[in-house]
């Protein structure tokens, strides 16, 4: 992966969060999940600000971000796109939902279009059962979900 | 407080937020605004009803009209008929399937007739974001009573005579645990709420914090007060974020009428609640790993005992237990552990909540008496299968539990009955299989989800799990030798026995069940290289019968990889070298020119 180099005022930020958490050790989790919130992602060289200020080395930090699924270290597209493969959403199709965006978009589980608008990704179970097979982008959810309504899906967020 | 005479119930779980329920709200209060009725009629958005296939639900109180799929462009008809004029949007109404007849009171539905609501008791009926709602359903009456006239040792007597066993999946007597964490001397204890409801399919948990926060929160006090501890701690998803939200609003609203907080009803007991959040691992329902994520750490299980009771949170005694587990507390303490431990089987008392999903017909959160029968589940409540296909199997208890089959549909659920059968309770995640679910693509689905959520400390779920993940894969893929069957069988059983924690104990279940009540399907992809439900795409085969093709090229135009070639009003062909299987040429076709073998 290429080197990034953080701006000032992202350091800074990151800083200013682990203060908040009084740069305890233990508030490592809290803290990922509240740079994430901002950046978008947690790349190593975020994760070696973090590992400073909480006085820890950057194998753990390495260590915790990557046993988690909810922590990314690669940038999400601008519209992140989740399909639940929950066992309900599982059973009423979503692989062939799946498969469907993987095929329009090109690109697979894990990774953003060129162009950056759009991300894929699978999560286990929203708890919308009901709906299922269920998609999310964004914060929009989508019920019912069948491969044939993969493009109006995508073509809802190309042109904004 | 005003006086309304009329209110309306808009459900306001996950499920139906997503189907627009809160512009239904919007509109309502608009509409009603509108018409200068604002002090007559309450609209509230609630937690969940449970019947999520008919969501968004809307409930008029005083009549108790209940409709379903309601859409934000129903409004104004709503407001118009019924709420100015007196007359029910009958269109709106509920259609029992089996006799095409409306009925408009929820007490008349199959889906709702067999339920006894315990710990979904104020779910769809208060508003979880106001305090006064809960306490006017006798909230926070059972705290007032455990620290004015019940010592600890009293309010956990009761606890253990109620029979209740931990709903999280385990079912350990919730009392004795109460007990042994209360006997452990230390100046520092806590109390855990385990809402890392990770059992895909299984939604209870969500629904209950985001419907009744209160309930759980005046039970982690009512477990501080018996077992000697001032703090409590929710573990929840991240993922869950409208579950948080109102946790955090309860939180405060308990604080701000000292039902937590220091000196709670002026006894001298001090209690407070924090949240913790999850970052999505399964493995973190295992208590140990629970604990070490709160810690910061990466969410590795260890080895028990010592058990939390007796060192867990920062090396301290810790008592954790599941939501719902909690959520039956208050109710017992008010209404007597005689009571609830009239409800259900000899040896599980009270009710389970169940998560009812996949292919049935009404999906949604159900509340039965222990020792209902998987038929009164599945067909009175459910309301059978979707698309009138034959019922296969239902997957209890998750990525570690197993399948029933059409022979345990009469078994009286309970804890000993599921595990007697080969599953096993879980959390209570039911997702029902018809006809065409492949059982070997099950059990793979499963094992794909227990290798991501492998930790990885131990060898024999790190690797056996992946060994088991390559045989499935083999068999679905129609490379199945001879042997393999046996060795899925033998392996299964390593791990079981080896494995250092729950996920890994259990792992291998999906595989083993799967094998006993389905063997001929291994069978059948083994030796006759055949997927009997028609879903291991390596199976299939499809082809043109000649003399019904019109070669309207249809099918051609469609490929996605050109695998059909033939001229235009001839017959065309499939090359089975390219064929991806993919089905395209099979929807398209409008002459049933191909077959699918």
């Amino acid at each position: 992966m290429p080197k990034i180099k953080l701006a000032e005022n992202t350091v800074q930020l990151i800083k200013d969060i682990c203060v908040e958490f009084e740069n305890k050790e233990s508030e490592l989790i809290n803290v990922l999940h509240q740079v994430q919130s901002k950046l978008g992602y947690l790349p190593a060289e975020v994760q070696e600000v973090i590992a400073k200020e909480l006085k820890t080395s950057v194998a753990k930090v390495y260590g915790v971000v990557t046993f988690y699924s909810f922590f990314t270290m690669i940038p999400q597209g601008e519209n992140p796109i989740s399909i639940c493969m929950g066992t309900a959403c599982y059973v009423r199709g979503a692989e062939q939902v799946l498969n469907e965006f993987k095929r329009q978009l090109k690109v697979e589980v894990g990774e953003s279009t060129e162009d950056g608008k759009f991300s894929i990704n699978c999560l286990r179970c929203v708890g919308a059962c009901g709906l299922a097979p269920v998609v999310t982008v964004g914060e929009k959810v989508y019920g019912r979900v069948a491969p044939t309504d993969v493009k109006k899906i995508i073509a809802e967020y190309h042109n904004r | 407080m005003t006086d309304y005479k009329m209110h309306l119930l808009i459900c306001g779980g996950t499920g139906c937020k997503a189907s627009e329920s809160d512009e239904i709200k919007n509109r309502l209060n608009q509409l009603i605004h509108d018409l200068g009725l604002e002090d007559e009629v309450q609209v509230v958005l609630t937690g969940c009803f449970g019947f999520c296939e008919k969501g968004p639900i809307v409930k008029v109180l005083p009549d108790n009209t209940f409709y379903v799929q309601v859409s934000p462009n129903d409004v104004v008809e709503i407001v118009e008929e019924h709420i100015v004029k007196g007359r029910p949007v009958k269109r709106l109404l509920y259609t029992d399937p089996t006799n095409d007849k409306q009925i408009s009171d929820s007490k008349g539905m199959d889906f709702y007739k067999k339920q006894i609501r315990i710990a979904l008791k104020n779910c769809g009926f208060i508003n979880p974001e106001n305090i006064d709602e809960y306490i006017a359903r006798d909230g926070y009456q059972a705290l007032g009573k455990c620290l004015s006239e019940l010592t600890p040792e009293e309010v956990i007597k009761e606890v253990k005579d109620s029979g209740l066993r931990g709903r999280g999946g385990g079912g350990f007597p919730t009392g004795l645990k109460w007990e042994i964490t209360k006997n452990v001397e230390n100046d520092q204890k806590y109390v855990v709420c385990n809402a890392d409801e990770g059992d895909p399919g299984a939604f209870m948990d969500r629904s209950i914090l985001e419907g009744d926060p209160h309930s759980v929160l005046e039970a982690m006090a009512i477990c501080g007060y018996c077992i000697g501890a001032d703090k409590g701690l929710v573990y929840i998803r991240a993922e869950y974020p409208l579950a948080i939200q109102r946790l955090k609003i309860a939180i405060k609203q308990a604080e701000e009428y000292g039902l937590i907080g220091d000196d709670i009803l002026g006894t001298g007991f001090n209690f407070h609640i924090e949240l913790r959040y999850g970052a999505g691992a399964f493995v973190c329902g295992e208590e140990t790993a629970l604990i070490h994520s709160m810690e910061g750490l990466r969410g590795e299980p260890t080895f028990k005992p010592p058990f939390p009771s007796v060192s867990g949170y920062m090396g301290k005694p810790t008592n954790v237990n599941n939501v719902e587990t909690f959520a039956n507390i208050p109710v017992i303490l008010n209404k007597g552990a005689e009571w609830f431990s009239k409800i259900g089987t000899e040896k599980s008392k009270g009710t389970k909540v169940f998560a009812l999903a996949g292919k049935i017909n009404n999906v949604g959160l159900i509340e039965v008496p222990m020792g209902t029968t998987l038929r009164e589940v599945i067909y009175d409540i459910g309301g059978g299968i979707k698309d009138g296909k034959e019922f296969k199997a239902v997957q209890t208890g998750g990525p570690s539990g197993g399948c029933l089959t059409k022979e345990d549909l009469d078994i009286p659920i309970d804890y000993d009955n599921l595990l007697a059968s080969g599953s096993m309770m879980g959390s209570g995640g039911m997702i029902v299989m018809d006809e065409n679910d492949c059982m070997v693509s099950i059990a793979k689905f499963y094992l794909d989800f227990t290798l991501e959520e492998s930790c990885g400390k131990c060898t024999p779920c790190r690797v056996g799990n992946k060994r088991l993940y390559e045989l499935l894969d083999k068999i679905t893929q129609g490379k199945g030798e001879e042997q393999d069957i046996e060795k899925l069988k033998d392996l299964s059983v390593v791990i079981k026995d080896t494995a250092l924690c729950g996920l890994g104990q259990t792992s291998p279940n999906p595989v083993l069940s799967t094998i006993n009540n389905f063997e001929h399907e291994y069978h059948a992809h083994v030796h006759d290289g055949k997927c009997p439900a028609g879903q291991c795409k390596s199976l299939l085969r499809y082809d043109i019968v000649e003399d019904l093709c019109t070669g309207c090229t249809l099918c051609f135009r469609n490929c996605p990889v050109g695998a059909i070639s033939g001229e235009r009003r001839a017959p065309h062909f499939i090359d089975q070298t390219l064929c991806i299987k993919c089905g395209v040429c099979y929807e398209k076709c409008k002459f049933n020119a191909i077959t699918l073998t």
